[in-house]
This record gives structure tokens, C-alpha cells and sequence, in this order.
């Protein structure tokens, strides 16, 4: 019997389609844009001006806070200007702007493929430099690494947990990255281990990956302290609570940190990217993205330089089919349809999915039938037909009470409501509310 | 017989007793109202919007009577006229206030922003605007989902099927701000209706840089800054590219109305434009 987490959750078609298409590399952009705002947190802040001229890794902007990340360029060029420029979120939000000449990296950048196993680095240092490369959780969420590496005064990590689950349909991106680079991110794992002081860590793999289960199983001997947990194939496994519930059966509390469970998640392009920053020094500035659409001529996994624009990596992968209606920046459940192939890549981009529009057709909503299939699906023990009401009439004080902020806005309540209720977009709007509630309420004390 | 008598006497005197323990504990609990709460609440439009920030028209008779000075107190919907009343019932004074009508600052039609992509979810404003920037290149502007008319408790507000933006009716509005709260975009404002409803504002709340807001839109403000140059009586200020113009300190000359490159500024309720009226209304 598989691993899985307890309450809830669904099972989608999983549409791998572009599986085992090995890691191929993007042409570099003529012009690169890199946003400020890539991570959870404060944006960060330009430290480069119009006309300065950048290479690979070159820091472009400080992090601007303590939830913050650095950023670094991701192409050789010159600063063309910094303006707004309409993001995944389909507001305007500052960005660099880079005219890319030539490929020139900066000369601490170790770039061989060797293999580097040993680290001496302290766990300070190792926190340090992780938050000097400006690395953020590659999972979607894209938390900066640092701060989930410092746990609170009072708190204490006995557990890092790897999330290789990649659960959403379609998206292959940490799948192909587990095949190609698994040495590297055990050493990754290792080093996240050093720097948080745990001597145990488990990677969970959702069971429709056996080879990179077994590739894994494989070379884990020669790491101590490793383990993988293969897990049931359901939908959110990779969520970060509902994956601490699957693989040490405990529960973060309401409101509280995962930290709270003893338990660090980092999923496993994080532990690359870490392994890149300590033993190679390269900051986080290209990730791997999986383009994928049922009607797209070659659904791929490229390695694409951050600030790459989304049209591109389309193009790279045999250009937009005519019956395209919806792109998606992420997967189809969490993700976001976006509004123009011009937005660039970010540390957050996953994936990028193309719609038919056969697909996209939304059905017309109807009443709700009361039959709770939305409730046997929350992830989260939650009634999503109650919240989603609630927030229709506004009712901010009892959404608050039935727990509306503990809502990991996974999707599962609209994907499986008979009626096409859109849930999770009148739960969103509650949350939001609720949100700003909370925060104003805790201003005033 | 002997058996209808005991009863009908012994509930009979439970009735008296309770009768009696009644009176003395509503006697002892009696809670005083003031009887001109009442009559404000008479009164007052009843029709319970929210206008004036209390929880109804009784809530706010309550306050009224409460208050040491009507200052301060308001119900948009009644205005002065009900004002004045309430002030007679209570003995005091009111100072004359400005009626105000909502304006919508958007002018973003089918015609002036065409779509760059399409929205298909809930139709509502507010969840429309959690999502993304809206169906245009325009991320401040109307969505047209109608939130506004759903809050309108007055039937003052309508969509335009033609121009897909909502537009509000002179004569039933009553400013009492539900449409203000309603927008997720603060589109809709609370402006002075104006002598015989004339009024001039910026139809435009784009904060982006001219060359883009005109992409989007093409009756969009571009903060130029024409219109402040312009205008005598420095009712207009720029600020992050947009145009916004005091109505306490416009005089309705309507001049920067003409030198708007984009047509962004709206006079409603005018005549229309002579040239020697405008050059009359200049002079004073």
C-alpha cells in the first residue's frame, strides 16, 4: 500500500505527454526581461542602471526584504531600460529590460559538468550563499529557499522532505530533471541537510515515475540518511502540507508553519539549483520548462534562461497550433491562463501549457445540488461549497471562522463540482478579503 | 360543572399573578427610548443603503439624536431637504450641503479599447479582478461584469449593451457610495452633481505612461498635462500620468474639455458649445 496523504484529494488525467523528452536547450533571447518580482515577497530592488552592461550571473537587483530573493541576469548584454511590463498576473510590474550580445558568463561561474560530492561549508555559509544566488522554491511557489532554511526561534527541522511528486497533469519538468541530474541533487539534498542540521531526508516520488523512482532507489546507498517514498498517484500530492501528511503522518496545524510539524520541504529542482549555487557557484537564473499542449507539435522539456518570453519557448517547440484558445504559465490546475505570449519566463514557471479550445470551453454553471463531492475532494478538510457562499454574500467574519485562509487553492472543489460551479474563484475573492483583514487587525494591536 | 369552575378560576388567578409579576419586571427593566428616535426614523428615506455609515436608517436616527451637533452627519440619499427636517425634530442646526452624484472615471468602450483576450469565468467584477487585469490592455479600467448594479439599491445603474460600461442615471442616484464600495477598480467616484447637473471630470483612471495607456485605450488620459496648463483656476493636478480635477476648485469653464487630445474629460449636462458662451463664462 502507497503512501498518500489523508483527506480529500483527486485524480485527474495525468497527460504526461512530453515524458522522457530529454533536457534541450532554448536559443538565447534578443532581448531578455527580467521581472523584480519573481518571488513571494517583497520585489527586489535594481542595483543595475540603463546602459550598464551584464554578463551571466551578474547581480541585477537586491532582495528587498527579508522574504526576499536576489536576482541575477541571466544573459550577457546591455541594460536597455527598466519599465513595466505585464506579468503572469496580467498587471503591469517593473522588469529589466537586457539587449542579449553574445554569451559571455561571470569567471566565478564554474561551468564544467563535473561532479563535485564534497562540501565544507558551514551551515551558515551554505544559507548564505543559497541566499546570495537568490534561489526560491522551484515547486511554483517560489518561496525564498533562505528563510525556510531559518526556522523560527523555538523551532527545530528534524526531517527534510524532497517534493519529486510533481503532481499536476501534463508537467514533466522535475520528472526529466530527477532522470538527468539525480547524483546532483542528492548532493544537493545533502547540503540542504548540513545547512538545516537534520540527518534524515526523504524524497516522495508520486508512483507514475517509476524510472526516476528507481533510478533514485539506486544511487541513494552512497548517501546516508536518504530514503525515497514512492506515493500514490493523487491530486495535491505535492502539496507541501498534504505531502508532510502523506510521508510522516502529521499535520500542520491551522494558520501554523510546516515547520511546526518538524518537517522542511524543498522540492527537488530547489535542491539542484542549491547544488549549482554551493558547489558551482552559479546563481539561479535558468530553470527547466516544460512546453506541453495536446495539439503541439513536439510537447518538450527545455532548459530556458529566465526572462526568455513565453512566445519563444512555443516556437521552440513547433510554433502555437491554430486551435489554441487558453495558455497557461504552470500546470492546469494551479496555474495561471496568461494574456500575452510576450511575458517572460520567471523563476516560477514550471510549465507552459497550451489549451484547444475544445478544452477551455467553459461549461455553464448551475445551481449548486448539495451532493459534497467538493467536500470528499478538499485536500484540506474544508467545505468549499460552504466558503465559496459565504463569500457570495460577503460574509468575511464566519468565511474566517470556517477556516477560508487554510485553503491551498489547489482547485480539486471546481474540478470535481457537477454543477461547474467555479469554487475556488469565489473562494480566492473570500480569501483575499480575509486576508486583508487579518492583516489590518494585526497592524492594530 | 364544580370541575369547569376550578379550572377556569385557577387559571384565572395564574393570570392574575403572572399579570402582575409582568408589569413589575417591565416596570423595573423598562428601557427608555427617545420618542424623537422614532420620529427621525420617519423622517429618513428608509431605504437602509448604508449611505451614511450606519447600519441603516434606524441606526442612524439613533446617531442623530445621540450627536451633540448634526456636523458631520449625513444621509446622501434625503440631502439637505431631509436634513433639515431632522434637524427641526431635534431642535438643531444643519449647514447646506453640496449634493453629490457617482461619476464613472472610465471611458473605455467596446469602441475606444478593443479586447486582447477573453474572460470566461464567474461573471463578477470582483472575482474577475482577483484573477488577472481584465479582457483589454487596460488594467485599471471597467470590466463590466456589472458589480455596481448589483449594489445599486436605488435601479440608478444600468449596463449599456453598446459601450459594455455601466452607466448611471442623473435623476435616480442618490450618492450614497454602495457603487464606490462595490468596484474593485475605484472607478466609480462620489462628485458634486453641479449647478442644473453640469459637471466636468477626468473620464479615466489609466496610471500607466501616455504611449501605453493609448495602446490600451484610445480615449484614455495620457497625462499630458494640457488640461492643467490650461486651466484658470488650478483645479487640475497630475499625478502617476493622470489627470484628476478638483471639483471643489473647478468652475466649469469647460476649457480644458477642449484642449483634451484624447477626449479623456467629459462635460455632462452642457449646451451646446458657442463660442461666445464659453468666452462669457471665461471672463467671470
Amino acid at each position: 500500500m502507497l503512501k498518500s496523504f489523508r483527506i480529500g484529494g483527486i485524480h485527474p488525467p495525468e497527460n504526461k505527454l512530453s515524458a522522457g523528452k530529454p533536457v534541450q536547450s532554448v536559443a538565447l533571447p534578443k532581448q531578455a526581461i527580467i521581472l523584480l518580482g519573481q518571488h513571494i515577497g517583497a520585489p527586489a530592488q535594481a542595483v543595475v542602471n540603463k546602459g550598464d552592461s551584464v554578463k551571466v550571473g551578474t547581480l541585477l537587483a537586491k532582495a528587498g526584504g527579508f522574504v526576499s530573493a536576489n536576482i541575477h541576469s541571466s544573459v550577457s548584454g546591455t541594460v536597455a531600460k527598466i519599465d513595466q511590463i505585464t506579468d503572469v498576473s496580467g498587471y503591469k510590474r517593473p522588469a529589466i529590460f537586457i539587449d542579449v550580445e553574445g554569451d559571455e558568463w561571470e569567471e566565478s561561474i564554474d561551468r564544467s559538468s563535473t561532479l563535485i560530492k564534497e562540501c565544507n561549508l558551514s551551515d551558515k555559509e551554505i544559507i548564505q550563499r543559497i541566499s546570495d544566488c537568490g534561489i526560491v522554491g522551484l515547486g511554483g511557489a517560489t518561496f525564498p529557499t533562505q528563510v525556510k532554511l531559518s526556522p523560527p526561534p523555538g523551532m527545530k527541522a528534524s526531517i527534510l522532505i524532497i517534493n519529486g511528486v510533481e503532481c499536476e497533469p501534463y508537467l514533466t519538468s522535475d520528472h526529466q530533471l530527477m532522470m538527468e541530474k539525480t547524483e546532483e541533487i542528492l548532493v544537493g539534498i545533502t547540503i540542504l541537510k548540513k545547512a538545516i542540521g537534520v540527518d534524515r531526508a526523504v524524497i516522495g516520488i508520486e508512483n507514475n515515475k517509476k524510472d526516476a523512482i528507481a533510478k533514485m532507489q539506486g544511487l541513494v546507498s552512497s548517501y546516508p540518511g536518504i530514503t525515497v517514498c514512492p506515493l500514490k498517484v493523487k491530486y495535491p500530492q505535492g502539496g507541501e502540507k498534504q505531502l508532510i501528511d502523506a510521508i510522516i503522518r502529521r499535520q500542520v496545524p491551522s494558520g501554523g508553519l510546516p515547520i511546526a510539524t518538524g518537517a522542511v520541504v524543498q522540492n527537488v529542482g530547489t535542491a539542484f539549483a542549491v547544488y549549482e549555487a554551493v558547489q558551482k557557484n552559479k546563481p539561479l537564473f535558468e530553470r527547466i520548462v516544460t512546453v506541453t499542449g495536446k495539439s503541439l507539435k513536439s510537447p518538450s522539456n527545455f532548459l530556458v534562461r529566465i526572462g526568455t518570453p513565453i512566445g519563444q519557448l512555443i516556437e521552440a517547440a513547433g510554433g502555437m497550433p491554430e486551435d489554441t484558445e487558453k495558455i497557461i504559465s504552470g500546470g492546469p490546475m494551479m496555474g495561471k491562463a496568461i494574456v500575452s505570449t510576450e511575458i517572460p519566463t520567471t523563476k516560477g514557471c514550471s510549465g507552459v501549457l497550451l489549451i484547444r479550445n475544445l478544452e477551455s470551453a467553459r461549461e455553464e454553471m448551475s445551481p449548486c445540488i448539495r451532493c459534497a463531492k467538493c467536500v470528499s475532494a478538499c485536500p484540506m478538510g474544508l467545505e468549499p461549497n460552504l466558503l465559496a457562499k459565504l463569500s457570495t454574500f460577503s460574509n468575511w467574519e464566519k468565511c474566517e471562522h470556517e477556516h477560508i485562509m487554510d485553503c491551498i487553492e489547489c482547485g480539486s472543489c471546481s474540478y470535481t463540482c457537477p454543477a461547474h460551479r467555479p469554487l475556488l474563484d469565489f473562494i480566492r475573492l473570500g480569501k483575499g478579503k480575509v486576508g486583508n483583514i487579518i492583516r489590518s487587525r494585526a497592524a492594530k494591536k | 360543572m364544580n370541575l369547569v369552575l376550578i379550572a377556569t378560576l385557577s387559571l384565572g388567578i395564574i393570570g392574575a399573578i403572572s399579570a402582575v409579576i409582568l408589569y413589575f419586571v417591565a416596570q423595573k427593566f423598562k428601557v427608555y427610548e427617545d420618542p424623537r428616535n422614532g420620529q427621525v426614523e420617519e423622517a429618513l428615506p428608509g431605504a437602509n443603503c448604508g449611505g451614511c455609515g450606519y447600519p441603516g436608517c434606524k441606526g442612524f436616527a439613533d446617531a442623530c439624536v445621540k450627536a451633540e451637533s448634526l456636523d458631520g452627519l449625513l444621509c446622501p440619499v434625503g440631502g439637505t431637504p431631509v436634513m433639515k427636517k431632522v434637524a427641526a425634530i431635534l431642535g438643531r442646526e444643519v449647514a447646506e450641503s453640496t449634493p453629490k452624484v457617482a461619476v464613472l472615471r472610465c471611458n473605455g468602450s467596446c469602441n475606444n479599447r478593443p479586447k486582447t483576450n477573453l474572460y470566461n469565468g464567474a461573471k463578477s467584477c470582483a472575482i474577475e479582478a482577483s484573477l488577472y487585469g481584465g479582457e483589454t490592455g487596460c488594467a485599471f479600467g471597467c470590466l463590466g461584469n456589472g458589480d455596481c448594479v448589483k449594489a445599486c439599491a436605488f435601479d440608478a445603474i444600468h449596463m449599456n449593451p453598446e459601450t459594455g460600461l455601466p452607466e448611471i442615471d442623473d435623476e435616480k442616484c442618490t450618492a450614497c457610495g454602495a457603487c464606490v464600495k462595490a468596484c474593485p477598480k475605484m472607478i466609480i467616484e462620489l462628485r458634486k452633481k453641479g449647478p442644473k447637473s453640469r459637471r466636468i471630470f477626468v473620464s479615466c483612471v489609466n496610471k500607466d505612461k501616455g504611449a501605453t495607456a493609448r495602446k490600451a485605450c484610445i480615449a484614455a488620459c495620457i497625462g499630458c498635462g494640457k488640461c492643467a496648463k490650461e486651466c484658470p483656476f488650478d483645479a487640475i493636478t497630475i499625478e502617476n500620468n493622470l489627470a484628476y480635477i478638483d471639483d471643489n476648485k473647478c468652475r466649469l469653464c469647460r476649457k480644458c474639455e477642449a484642449v483634451c487630445p484624447t477626449g479623456a474629460i467629459h462635460a455632462i449636462n452642457f449646451p451646446p458649445r458657442k463660442p461666445a458662451e464659453t468666452e462669457s463664462v471665461s471672463e467671470s
